[in-house]
């Protein structure tokens, strides 16, 4: 039994908890009712807190070609691996900004990010990184363990589109192209041992509706199936990259409150992730509403927050590598451009500033292990 | 306001006035949390360790325990986040190691939703825990069986849920906490699921020794009020439990009693 089984059934079988939700995904659901409902069991669940994260780039290098992100293998752009001593730059900058929970994220490329540099990425930073957590081209449980027995305690990885046409359409080249095994990837991720699961889907690429359905359908079963997870969705929207695709559908800021709220509500003690793919005002507004973790001043690109990387840089063509001839002032190019420009430390001012504890620290590096 | 003056009670030895604990999470700020303490008259205060800083760097983005001065209160560092036996015991250890005393609030709960204690580890965990010269407060489900075990393992107290953590829906397990109470030879603290001071009353009514309240306080509108308005809860309760209620009575009580035929 896997979740697939359960996805092949949407949307005929849907349980109470999904009816409802889909109720409230209707324009004709009052938004207002709904956003207190959530503030209540937000703070019910999770007090006046907000937890912080930040993402580490070690690498934009990838094999797949995907129409929408601004890694894909064919988009002519500057692409690095950090080195394991600018993996630890990285993270001791993160660290000074005060941030105790670090997302290492990479492009899928089974040469430059193999499992075993994804392994001393970790071993090099949780000494002092009390939580690490991945977002990585999908693995097999067996490749997991070690990066769980290395100190990873957290595994994100989104569906992108629940929708298989579009799926299909949109991974046009390269491992990712199958759909099924991309959606098996968080049970395979729990049976590794990872203590916190994340999903979420990328709006912007197909009917938002019928993507947070499929979502919370997902959020359901993890929930039974893989109950010692803590669980976490997100909700990102397509943001302008290299590649300049155009999302097909919008996501309003009125339908991205509703679908938040309409998580919280249906899922109280879940976790709820707001990035800074998100304008200023959106996430300060969002911030009572049922969001549980935040990240801030992110950077996209390797080597962003402490300028390294230079060395290595490099332009792909078609997939094939061209060396600089002057990397000086040259630097690797973002996954997308964020929204939000607020520093750490001027989010944290914001949140004290709304009521709320900023929490950087949950979780200790004796926990977890397998 | 005039005190009560109900009976002071101890745990492994130590005396306290206070019959409230207070959980230090979920506040707006860490100023809030410490003057809430300081107003409740609370003398036991409980802090997750895995939100403290255990590495000695005094890490600032890990802070909390500098807003608790131990002078003044019993700190009780817990275990939270800990999803077996093994995991637990290495926080209390590191707590220890951090200078924090040698009390352990144990939580074990594998599920990260309801934050449901795990039978099987708490008990195994404070085998171990009190093996090694810990006073251990388990964070019990309310399992009359499993609070007689846990106090034959050497824990100092035992803290049997009323409801779920953070749920407010109040003693939804009384009938098993009744039983706990009258078979405990140590003392029960009515911990997680306690919502309003009325709540806290009817637990401390009923014979436990003391209640742990956080979410009800930390999330209130004014959490120094809330916090006082449990402490008097707690009192009013204990007084009345020392005290001695009156049974209560289905009927009115007959003026022209069946048995007035009886000669004396």
């Amino acid at each position: 039994m896997s979740f697939l089984e359960v996805f092949n059934r949407l949307p005929e079988e849907h349980s109470p908890r999904l009816r409802r939700f889909s109720a409230m995904l209707d324009s004709s659901f009052n938004l207002e009712e709904l956003a207190q409902e959530a503030e209540q069991l937000t703070r019910q669940n999770f007090g006046k807190t907000m937890r912080l994260f930040a993402p580490l780039y070690l690498s934009n290098e990838c094999v797949n070609v995907c129409k929408y992100c601004g890694f894909s293998r064919d988009n002519p752009i500057l692409r690095v691996t950090l080195a394991l001593d600018q993996v630890e730059a990285e993270s001791r900058y993160l660290v000074a900004e005060g941030f105790r929970n670090i997302l290492l994220v990479a492009g899928e490329h089974p040469k430059f990010v193999s499992e075993k540099y994804l392994e001393d990425c970790i071993e090099r930073i949780h000494p002092f990184v009390p939580s690490v957590s991945l977002e990585v081209g999908p693995m097999e449980t067996e490749e997991y363990i070690p990066l769980v027995q290395a100190g990873a305690e957290g595994l994100v990885v989104y569906q992108e589109t629940y929708d298989r046409a579009a799926y299909a359409e949109l991974h046009v080249a390269g491992p990712k192209k199958n759909f099924d095994w991309r959606l098996a990837c968080p049970e395979r991720a729990y049976a590794a041992g990872f203590r916190r699961i994340g999903i979420g889907a990328l709006f912007g690429l197909s009917d938002w509706r019928r993507e947070a359905l499929a979502l919370a359908a997902h959020a359901e079963y993890l929930l039974k199936h893989c109950w010692k997870s803590s669980l976490t969705i997100s909700f990102p929207r397509l943001r302008p990259a290299a590649g300049e695709f155009e999302p097909r559908v919008v996501l309003s800021d009125r339908e991205l409150v509703r679908m938040i709220c309409a998580f919280r509500v249906s899922f109280p003690q879940i976790g709820l992730v707001l990035s800074t793919r998100e304008p200023a005002a959106l996430r300060d507004g969002l911030i009572p509403l049922g969001v549980t973790l935040m990240s801030a001043g992110s950077h996209t690109e390797p080597g962003g927050y402490t300028r390294v990387g230079q060395e290595k840089l490099h332009r792909t063509e078609k997939g094939k590598m061209v060396p600089l001839i002057d990397s000086e002032g040259e630097f690797a190019t973002e996954q997308f451009a964020i929204s939000d420009q607020r520093s750490a430390g001027v989010m944290v001012a914001k949140l004290k500033e709304l009521g709320f504890d900023p929490v950087w620290k949950d979780w200790d590096g004796a926990l977890g292990g397998v | 306001m005039m005190s009560l003056h109900t009976q002071p009670w101890s745990i492994a030895g130590k005396t306290f006035q206070s019959r409230l604990f207070v959980g230090t999470g979920k506040f707006a700020s860490p100023e809030l949390m410490k003057s809430t303490l300081a107003c409740c008259g609370t003398e036991l205060v409980t802090v997750a360790l895995r939100r403290a800083d255990l590495s000695g760097l005094d890490d600032p983005s890990a802070d909390i325990l500098n807003f608790i001065d131990p002078q003044v209160f019993q700190i009780i560092p817990n275990t939270s986040g800990a999803m077996n036996a093994e995991e637990a015991v290495r926080l209390a250890r590191l707590g220890v190691a951090a200078g924090l005393p040698k009390w352990v609030k144990l939580e074990i709960h594998p599920d990260p939703r309801y934050l449901l204690p795990d039978p099987i580890e708490t008990l195994k965990a404070t085998e171990m825990l009190v093996k090694e010269g810990f006073i251990v407060l388990p964070y019990m489900n309310a399992d009359p069986v499993l609070a007689k075990r846990l106090e034959e393992a050497g824990a100092a107290t035992v803290m049997p849920l009323a409801a779920p953590i953070g749920s407010n829906r109040g003693l939804e397990t009384r009938g098993q906490l009744e039983i706990i109470i009258e078979q405990s030879k140590i003392p029960v603290i009515i911990d997680a699921g306690l919502g309003a001071p009325s709540h806290a009353a009817a637990a401390m009514e009923m014979g436990a020794d003391a209640v742990l309240i956080n979410t009800a306080i930390a999330i209130a509108s004014d959490p120094r009020r809330m916090a006082r308005a449990f402490a008097v809860a707690v009192e009013a309760g204990r007084a009345a439990y020392e005290l001695g209620l009156p049974q209560i009575r289905r009927q009115a009580s007959a003026t022209s009693p069946l048995t007035g035929f009886l000669a004396d």
